[in-house]
């Protein structure tokens, strides 16, 4: 069409383009494919896009400069959303860390500080993750292994024990019970002395993609939405510092979703959660920097790459045009990236760190904010030490030998690269159009769409997988047999028993120690005020500094809200 | 009265079950739909399932084979649970298989315990069903035996 000022490429030239490139494919190619035919039929990504041969100025021929790309820290972001990028500041290297109780956590973050880390992350085990005590049946067996247990105020009392909460952010991994841990770090930040707007860190908190993947869900959708809106509200007015979001692809990814559906349906999750808020009152310039991304990096390089970029040129777009957001920060796509855990394998469980490698490499192209990369003995257990350390060194390879890091969007005018992200956000978007058609995500989610489709593509890649259409080293190709190799990976050991029989303990104990009196009037109040529409993150914090425990705030609130069952669908 | 192979349909029957708090259900998802494509029919619970459900469940059902997907590591306390329900309930005869985050370590605890197949991450669709559907055959052979 017209040509734009930021065009690349005028129609002369495009012509001649054109003119020597179909004497290649006429003239050159064929004699050469008579000789050495391809090796597939098809070549796809993990999308099912198929990719071409070669890619040149005519894939991308309308492509303009300053529309696509911009520049680093100016819309639409596709570069980068800080103009200095990581020439100035690398990402943070946040690794993701927790297990056993609070005891044994306390130690390892008071270690990871001493080693220089500031940025804290902590991974909850399976109770705490779906609001249930320790002392709860359905706990049995599973305190303290995939995280810590942080059932009560006086448990993140002792995570935090000898570390000044003013100077560390913690990044939270948490859900439906966002609000009751976020109650426990405020109230014992309180405790500490730390003023509110020195309390910095982030809580996942996003609940949708609960229901399409992850499947921590508590409550049914729409109350699960109000107590999450709830924290976003109080956090916003009361905690400047916090991230009280990370609407979060990487589960919906992990539970084998392509990534063109990773970027739609995270990407409507935060639009659905920007029209809540927006609903409330709320300014979305106050509340929309403080929204965050999670997203997953596979392993099918490019395509990252290109989800990342085409995920900050949409998110601009969406909340400068739909939401006519005023700052830039409104628009910025701040995420952080954890290697697919999907893609390690069992068998010849090494390969993992190269698998990681690639990942995280794809990641800092794609221009992460911060970044966890898994350890390769993660298809068995919790990461050992030894395990986790060539995690964290593989990144620092990244960021200090390998010169990936030393100019800013390096693969920007790549033509692959160029029509990858068109091509992904263009898919993204029909799917977007879907979603909105449904009514919204919310919607979306009640109707079982999201669901589906992410049900659908994950045994559609396990048939590939299977009919070897898609290769896994190790697993259907050049396969071993290698039973010793995979014994002799040492494992993190540690007694679950004890550390359930502890934290049952203590529960108990806080159980009969408190002042029944302030405890019951806090959970009484908290239910009056489920039944009502007040924002629930006063009551909760209230009931967290009088010593309910974790289980009994989500149960109040299920008494009110009532329990999910999801319709088991395959 | 007709004996049990006759009141019986043909169609081998299979529960697939997420035994446990942890949510991944991708595995036993993809499991469940492999094994109906390939003409089995499945039960499916959905997460959060405990023994004493899968149990009552598999009793119900008169299921040939129980799968068990598990990914939160807590495969060895569940699954001892789940194996003394099964004995106590009288249903022994049911042949059990597991899959999971499970380390290599842990495989010959598990069959000790009585659990018929360990099937560790990246286990093909094709071997699975093969499986299951050799010891849904040897379910009935011991069924019509008596």
């Amino acid at each position: 069409m017209g040509c734009a000022m930021g065009n690349l490429y005028d129609k002369n030239s495009l012509k001649e383009i054109k003119g020597s490139l179909e004497k290649w494919q006429n003239d050159i190619l064929p004699k050469w494919l008579q000789q050495v035919p391809e090796r597939e039929k098809e070549f796809t990504n993990l999308s099912n896009i198929q990719i071409k041969n070669l890619y040149t100025p005519l894939d991308i021929e309308d492509f303009d400069y300053n529309t696509k790309l911009g520049f680093p820290g100016t819309y639409p972001f596709t570069r980068g959303i800080h103009a200095t990028m990581y020439r100035a500041r690398l990402w943070t290297m946040r690794m993701f860390s927790g297990f056993g109780g609070p005891e044994e956590t306390n130690n390892r973050l008071k270690f990871l500080i001493e080693h220089g880390e500031t940025g804290l992350s902590l991974a909850f085990d399976y109770p705490t993750l779906i609001g249930i005590d320790p002392d709860d049946p359905m706990a049995e067996g599973e305190v303290g292994i995939v995280g810590v247990s942080v059932p009560s105020i006086e448990d993140m009392r002792i995570v935090f024990d000898g570390i000044n909460m003013g100077e560390v952010t913690t990044n939270m991994t948490i859900n439906p019970p966002a609000p009751v841990l976020l109650s426990f770090y405020v109230g014992v930040a309180e405790m500490q002395g730390v003023p509110y707007n020195k309390i910095g860190g982030t809580t996942q908190n996003d609940p949708l993609k609960e229901f399409i993947a992850q499947k921590s869900y508590v409550f049914p959708p729409e109350p699960a939405v109000r107590v999450s809106m709830d924290l976003i509200e109080w956090s916003v007015k009361n905690l400047p510092k916090w991230n009280p979001i990370s609407v979060s692809g990487y589960h919906i990814r992990e539970a084998g979703s392509t990534a063109v559906q990773e970027l739609a349906f995270t990407i409507a999750d935060g639009i659905e959660y920007v029209r809540q808020l927006i609903s409330r009152g709320l300014d979305v310039d106050e509340f929309a920097p403080r929204i965050s991304f999670f997203w997953d990096s596979h392993i099918n390089f490019f395509e990252e790459i290109a989800k990342f970029r085409a995920a900050r040129r949409m998110w601009a777009k969406i909340m400068k045009e739909w939401f006519h957001a005023k700052k830039e920060r409104s628009m910025w796509m701040r995420f952080h990236t954890q290697t697919a855990g999907v893609s390690l394998t069992a068998q010849q469980p090494w390969n993992n760190i190269i698998r990681t490698a690639i990942e995280a490499m794809a990641a800092v192209l794609g221009g992460t904010q911060s970044l966890h990369t898994n350890s390769f003995d993660e298809p068995f257990r919790v990461p050992s030490e030894f395990a986790a350390k060539i995690a964290l060194r593989t990144q620092q390879i990244i960021a200090y030998e390998s010169g990936i890091a030393d100019t800013i969007d390096p693969l920007a005018g790549s033509y692959y690269v160029e029509w990858l992200t068109d091509q992904i956000e263009e898919q993204a978007w029909k799917y977007i159009d879907k979603i909105e058609k449904l009514g919204g995500m919310l919607e979306a989610v009640k109707k079982g769409f999201p669901q589906r489709e992410v049900t659908e593509a994950s045994y559609n890649y396990q048939k590939q997988v299977d009919e070897k259409k898609k290769y896994i080293v190790g697993v259907n190709i050049f396969e071993e047999n290698e039973v010793d190799e995979i014994r002799n990976v040492p494992l993190l050991e540690f007694d679950q028993a004890e550390i359930e029989k502890r934290q049952k303990a203590r529960i108990s104990k806080i159980k009969s120690e408190r002042n029944k009196e302030l405890w019951e009037r806090s959970l009484n109040e908290l239910r009056k005020a489920a039944e009502g529409d007040v924002n629930l993150m006063p009551y909760i914090l209230q009931a967290a500094k009088a010593k309910a425990t974790l289980g009994e705030i989500m149960n109040t609130l299920k008494e009110v809200f009532g329990s999910y069952v999801e319709p088991p669908i395959y | 009265m007709l004996s049990p192979q006759f009141t019986k349909s043909e169609q081998f029957k299979v529960l697939v079950a997420k035994l446990g708090i942890d949510g991944h259900d991708r595995g036993a998802k993809v499991i469940a739909r492999a094994l109906k494509d390939a003409g089995f029919e499945v039960i499916y619970t959905g997460i959060r399932q405990t023994p004493q459900q899968i149990v009552s469940s598999a009793l119900q059902e008169d299921v040939d084979v129980i799968g068990v997907s598990i990914l939160s590591g807590a495969h060895i306390h569940h699954m001892k649970v789940l194996m003394e329900e099964l004995k106590n309930a009288g249903a022994s005869d049911i042949p059990v298989v597991i899959g999971g985050t499970i380390p290599l370590i842990d495989v010959d605890e598990l069959k000790k315990i009585g659990v018929r197949e360990v099937f560790l991450p990246g286990e093909s669709l094709k071997r699975i069903v093969e499986i299951i559907r050799k010891l849904a055959e040897e379910k009935r052979r011991l069924e019509s035996r008596g």
